[in-house]
Formats: structure tokens, C-alpha cells, sequence
């Protein structure tokens, strides 16, 4: 099921490139992307990114413990908001995104 | 019935397959354990000798986490796909499948017993 590791790690090559014109900058701004299947290299960890859910741009702050996943995984695209309660039809609360 | 690392107290059976009831040791695992101690795996853990069972102990200990330290392990995985925020980490959280199983029907195991929810049409006759 994984990706063949003679290819490596799929890393959006634009983003990549922007991490490390930051990385020689020194600047830490967030980077709006639509990548999430960019998998997350060490390079990235500190970085912001706005990954894209399919409707809006989620803020992703990447820790060291998210190397190796995608920023997909970060960005959930369903939101479950529970289901009707019949007592107290239309409650404000919704699950959080 | 000896005890091997603490709690376990494997029965009147043959040597690999008493092994196997230890947390995190298998049939497969419990025959190479035999064979890497040197033991034969046919002989019945009754008559297993204070040092063998030592010398057992010893090895499993350090070349394999079983028991506590395994499940320990397993936990603290979970638990960081949990702190993530990670897809995975959610199902985990909300103790959905985490896998892309169907969750409309099935994944009784996650999500334990039925909760009936009134109004909701027989599966059968809906369209």
C-alpha cells in the first residue's frame, strides 16, 4: 500500500521551494496551499500552512510529530455537526471542525 | 505452571504454544523464541527448569516488548495521532473505524452497542 521508497516521499516541489526561500529569509509567513497530498518533510516543522478543505483554507501549524503525514490529514473536508436532537431541534453547538 | 514476566503462567502445553499467551507473542514468535534460547519447543512448560525459565524471561525481555511495555506502546501511538489532530487521530477520538471502513452500517465493534434513533426509516423498504 505505501508509496515505493525508490521514488521517496511525494513534497509538492512549489512548496518546497518556498520553504526554503523562507528558511533563507528567515521569514515564517503561512503558505496558502491546495496541496494536501504533500507529504510533510522535517524542513516544514515550525512552518504554517492554510490547507485547503475543499471550501476554506484550515490554519496547520506543523509540530515535529506531524513529519511524515500529509497536510491533507490536517484539514479535515466533512463536517458532522450531530445529528438533530427532537427535544431542542436547530441547537447552535456544532462539533467542532 | 511456572510464571514468566511476572503475570503470565503459561499451561500444561507444549513450550512454543505456552509462550503465545503472553501479550504480544504469537505461535510464530513463541517457536523462535524457543529456538533462539536453545529449548526445545516440545517439551511441556511444566518441566522447564528454574534457570530455563529464566533464561527465557531474560531474552524476551530484551530482545521483544511484550505485555505492559507493548501495550504501552501501542497506547502512546494512538495517543499521538490523537495530540496530531491528524485524520486518523480524530477517528481514534471519537472511536469511529479508522481505516475508511462504511460506517452506515456495520463497525459495531468501534462504535459498541445500537442506539436506536426514532423516526429513522427500516433500511429495507427505503428507496
Amino acid at each position: 500500500m505505501g508509496r515505493s521508497i525508490k521514488k521517496g516521499p511525494f513534497v509538492e516541489p512549489k512548496l518546497a521551494k518556498k520553504v526554503a526561500k523562507m528558511a533563507k529569509t528567515g521569514k515564517r509567513d503561512p503558505i496558502t496551499t491546495w496541496s494536501r497530498r504533500c507529504t510533510i518533510p522535517p524542513d516544514f516543522i515550525g512552518h504554517v500552512f492554510m490547507v485547503h478543505n475543499g471550501r476554506m483554507h484550515l490554519k496547520v501549524q506543523v509540530t515535529e510529530d506531524m513529519v511524515g503525514h500529509k497536510l491533507g490529514e490536517f484539514a479535515p473536508t466533512r463536517v458532522f455537526r450531530g445529528h438533530t436532537n427532537k427535544k431542542e431541534e436547530a441547537k447552535p453547538g456544532a462539533v467542532p471542525s | 505452571m511456572p510464571r514468566l514476566l511476572g503475570v503470565d503462567i503459561p499451561a500444561n502445553k507444549r513450550l512454543e504454544i505456552s509462550l503465545a499467551y503472553l501479550y504480544g507473542v504469537g505461535r510464530p514468535l513463541g517457536a523462535k523464541i524457543c529456538k533462539e534460547v536453545g529449548i526445545d519447543g516440545g517439551i511441556r512448560a511444566r518441566d522447564l527448569t528454574e534457570e530455563q525459565v529464566a533464561l527465557l524471561a531474560n531474552h524476551i525481555q530484551k530482545n521483544y516488548a511484550v505485555e505492559g511495555q507493548l501495550r504501552r506502546q501501542i497506547a502512546a501511538n494512538i495517543g499521538r495521532l490523537r495530540d496530531i489532530g491528524c485524520y486518523r487521530g480524530i477517528r481514534h477520538r471519537r472511536s469511529l473505524p479508522v481505516r475508511g471502513q462504511r460506517t452506515r452500517t456495520n463497525s459495531r465493534t468501534r462504535k459498541g452497542p445500537r442506539k436506536t434513533v426514532a423516526g429513522k426509516k427500516a433500511v429495507k423498504g427505503v428507496k
